[in-house]
Order: structure tokens, then sequence, then C-alpha cells
């Protein structure tokens, strides 16, 4: 990453499919340089959110704005990885992370893609091509392709949800490592994550955002800790719907 | 577990090959068929060879004329393969373009459409006419028949090609030229394939109907010739000769498209 600090996010206004309304008023930020987590219900509108900072077409219209709190355009300044792996089936898995720069004309780091390959535990696969491989090696291909990217914005939609509880942890450490000082907007679906990544944890409802406490400490925290398990529990809880934030 | 391996299933030529063999004598079975059933036909209603000659007498034919007829066929071959290249890179490259500019999809589009529906017959006796006797009416022929079933079936793919991963190739930060070239052309590979498949029927009736209009050279005028002078067991010869052509041509690109799809779906040629 360069220079420049990273950009805080925004949402503001209220998104209609049609006649329908999927969020009304919401106000939502995402500090620069934080680790946010998003969670929700299955189709309230997680991946629409991240779709609509990342400039992408959603068959929805915004009344409202979608951007960065720096002001310029957030264009160029985004890793996006997205809920399904769109790894290129012709491509082996070197090439797929030499994607980014092969489109933008730029010569692709080798080195620094063989590193992240092995680092996902990929290493000994990175000449296979995408079906020669599970859906959890898939989406850890997605996540070093996005890592390899080099962005200051990284938004991640479900990144680790394929993924076996041990790999998740590692994985978790990984993207969170690498992603330091990057302002990152993660949707998940998992509340142990969110109490183990989260600066700061947000909820999407049909009633606009909760924010629900943050455990003790700073993450990454121990995903076997008393304050991680306690808060999945609380969040736990909160997205069964048996308990107000 | 280990087991003696059955020699029954195992092919120690492989999968492949033995896929290659179980075709090859399907169709042997099915070309045995038709000959007996034409050679019945003939023997059957005693046609006098000059109306419908026996199988014998047209493969006697053929061995009799095998240099006349492998001239005259190295000349239509010439011509379906100058044709093929032709129609199938034009039409890929007018796809490309196509792909790019919607302006130019709606100002084309309709043209070529409209062209399909002009029939090659009544074309080809202009094209005669602006173009000599030479070999260049015939590939002309060629080009307008197979231009747009590729073109159409490329253009097919490259706009349907994995929104969600174009929309990827875009956030990365590619222009239109380079996601074109490293993720569309990629994704549309089976379509021009497809494309391809159909190029490769149409093709040699392309340059058959080019010759007919007017040649001196290649199996469409030996036809014709033949059949001028009541020789049908040549023309039959001639006529056996064009179809295997076609056959054969029809299983390289077929073969060809076959690669290009698995290529685009799993990075492996074979
Ligand atoms: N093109 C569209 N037209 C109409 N409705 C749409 C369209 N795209 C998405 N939706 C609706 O928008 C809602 C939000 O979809 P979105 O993919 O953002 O949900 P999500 O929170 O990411 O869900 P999940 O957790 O299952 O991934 C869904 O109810 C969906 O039906
Ligand atoms: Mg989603």
């Amino acid at each position: 990453m360069t220079g420049a600090p990273p950009p805080g996010l925004r949402l503001n206004g209220t998104l209609r499919f049609g006649a329908q309304v999927l969020f009304r008023d919401l106000s939502m930020t995402v500090r620069p340089g934080e680790w946010t987590c998003l969670l929700g219900d299955s189709g309230v509108g997680k991946s629409t959110v991240l779709r609509l900072l990342a400039g992408l077409e959603t068959g929805a219209a915004l009344e409202g704005e979608a951007g960065a709190t720096d002001g310029a355009p957030l264009e160029g300044r985004i890793a996006w990885m997205a809920q399904s792996d769109l790894l290129a089936p012709w491509l082996d898995l070197h090439e797929n992370l030499a994607m980014g720069a092969r489109l933008r004309g730029e010569p692709p780091d080798r080195d620094r893609a063989a590193e992240l390959l092995e680092r996902v535990g990929l290493g000994p696969h990175a000449h296979k091509t995408p079906h020669m491989l599970s859906g959890g090696m898939r989406q850890r291909a997605a996540l070093a392709r996005a890592l390899i990217e080099d962005r200051p914005v990284a938004l991640l939609d479900e990144p680790f949800a394929a993924l076996d509880l041990r790999t998740r942890a590692a994985m978790q450490e990984l993207a969170f490592a690498e992603l330091a000082g990057r302002t990152v907007l993660h949707v998940t679906h998992d509340p142990h994550e969110a109490a183990r990544l989260g600066h700061r944890i947000l909820v999407l409802t049909r009633d606009g955002l909760v924010e629900p406490a943050l455990p003790a400490g700073l993450p990454i925290r121990d995903a076997a800790g008393p304050e991680v398990l306690e808060a999945q529990a609380r969040l736990t809880r909160l997205l069964l719907g048996e308990t107000r934030a | 577990m280990s087991r003696p391996p059955d020699p029954a299933r195992s092919d120690p030529a492989g999968p492949d090959t033995s896929r290659l063999r179980d075709r090859v004598r399907d169709r042997a079975l099915v070309a045995a068929i038709l000959v007996g059933a034409w050679a019945a036909v003939a023997w059957g209603t005693g046609a006098p060879a000059f109306i419908l000659p026996s199988p014998l007498r047209v493969a006697e034919a053929f061995v009799a004329n095998a240099a006349l007829i492998g001239d005259h066929a190295l000349v239509t071959l010439a011509e379906v393969l100058a044709g093929l290249a032709l129609g199938a890179g034009l039409g890929a490259a007018t796809a490309v373009w196509l792909s790019l500019s919607a302006p130019a999809r709606r100002l084309v589009m309709p043209a070529l459409v409209f062209s399909q529906a002009v029939p090659i017959f009544a074309l080809a006796p202009v094209l005669t006419l602006w173009l000599g006797y030479g070999i260049w009416p015939k590939i002309l022929v060629t080009v307008l028949i197979i231009y747009f079933p590729v073109a159409s079936a490329f253009l097919d793919g490259l706009r349907r090609a994995d929104p969600a991963l174009i929309e990827l190739a875009r956030v990365m930060g590619g222009g239109r030229w380079r996601i074109l070239l490293r993720i569309r052309a990629p994704l549309a590979l089976p379509d021009l394939a497809s494309g391809l498949r159909l190029a490769a029927v149409y093709a040699p009736i392309g340059a058959v109907i080019g010759e007919w209009v007017g040649a001196s050279k290649g199996l469409g005028y030996l036809m014709l010739l033949a059949n001028g002078r009541a020789k049908t067991d040549l023309m039959f010869a001639a006529l056996v000769a064009l179809a295997l052509g076609a056959v054969a041509l029809h299983a390289v690109l077929g073969s060809l498209a076959t690669r290009l799809e698995r290529w685009s779906r799993t990075g492996r040629w074979r």
C-alpha cells in the first residue's frame, strides 16, 4: 500500500428494488484503517451494500450516496472478494493471482503470488486450475487474489464461509495481518468470526443498523478466549432475535 | 484392496483411444448400412447404370479416376480451407468489434440478419460475374456462408460472459480491451467452438455452390461435367469424395471445438 492513509466508507440513503424498499434512511460509516464486521440475516442486503460501495450494478436504485469519506472516488482503491470465488476456470492458481496485474497491463509479482499461495496453504497446488480444487481451496485462492491486489480498502463477502474451523482461524489471522492499517468491510454470518476480528461490529436489520457492544480487547482476539466466546453468545442471541442490542 | 486388472475393461491405449475406436466402428456400421441399402435399391429396381450405378461401379470409377478426382478435390479443399480461415477470422473479428460497441450492434446486426435472408445460390452467379472463374468467387461464397454463424455465436458468448467475473475485472482496474482479451474471449471460446462446428458443415457446400455456377476445376465442376456426359458413376465417385472430405473436416474442426471448450472450462486441452 502506498503513502496516503486509507479512506473511510460511507453509505447513506434509501435503497429500492422497484417498489420494494430494501432499507430506508440507512446511515452507515466504516472508519478508516479499521476492520468492520457486518452481520445480518440472509437476504437483508449485505452483499448489496458491498456492491454499492464497490460501484457495481445492483439492479436497485439508491437515493443517497455511497463512497469514500475523503470525497475522492473509490475506483482503483478497492479489493473486492465476492461471495462466490470468481476464479477464472482456464487459469491455474498462479495465473489467477496474476489476473489483476495483467488486466492493468502491469507485470505480475510472481514471488508475491507464490508467497501468498504458500501462506493460504495452496503452495503445492499453484499450477492446478480451479476445477481440480475443493470449494474451500478455491475460496482460499480467491482470498489470496484479494490480498495480492494491495488496495487501501477491502470489501470481503463471506471470505471464510467454506472453511473448516482450524483453517478458518488461520485464514482470519493471515487476512488480519495482511490488511492491517487498511479499511476493511467484512460481511459474515458467523458471530464468532465477528467477535474475533471486528474493531467494530454492525448488524444490518430490516429496521436499520444495530451496533452491539464489542468484546474486550483489540482484534485479532483469541479464538477460544472467554471474551470472544462471551461476545459470540451475545451476538448469537441478538441474531436469533432473543434480545435487543 | 488390490485386484489384478480386469483384462476386459482395462484398455492399454487409454479411454480416449477406445472411445475413438467405438466411434469409428459405429460410423463404419452406419456407412455399411447405407451402402447396403443403396446396393439393394440399385439391384432391386434394375435401374440402368447411368440412372443409378451400383456401389461397386462407383468404387470402380473411383479407382479408375483416382488421379482426376484427387486433382479436383485438392482445388475444392483449398477453397474450403481458405474460405473457412477467412470466414472464421472475419466472423470472429466482427464479433469482437460488435461486442465493444452498442451503436455498431444496433446498426450492423439487422444488416447481418438481412444478409442471411439472401439465398447464396442467387448471389453466386453475380460473384462469378464480378470475380471471374478462378478460385476467389468460390472462397467468397464459402466465406459468406460461414461468416454469420461464427460471428453470431462468438458475439453471443462475448456478451454473455459471466457478468460477475467481468465486474471483478473492472474493480481490478481492467480496461475494455484487456477485459475482452483476458476474460471475455476465453469465456466465449465454447460459443466460438459451436460456430466452428456449424462452419465445418457449411463450408464444403459453399465451395461447391461456387463451382456449380462457373468453374473449370473442383469436385463441383467434376460432378457437373460427369453428369452432363452421363458418366453417373464418376459423378457419384466425386460426390463420395466430397462427402468423405466433409466428414473429415467436421471431425477435425469438431475435435478442435471440443478442445477449446475443455480449455475454457478447465485450462486443459485434453
Ligand atoms: N436484481 C434484483 N432485483 C430485485 N431484488 C433483488 C435483486 N438483487 C437482489 N435483490 C434482493 O435484495 C436482497 C438483498 O440481497 P443481498 O444479496 O444483498 O443479500 P445478503 O444480505 O448478502 O444475503 P446472503 O447473506 O444470503 O448473502 C434480497 O432480498 C434479494 O432478493
Ligand atoms: Mg450476500
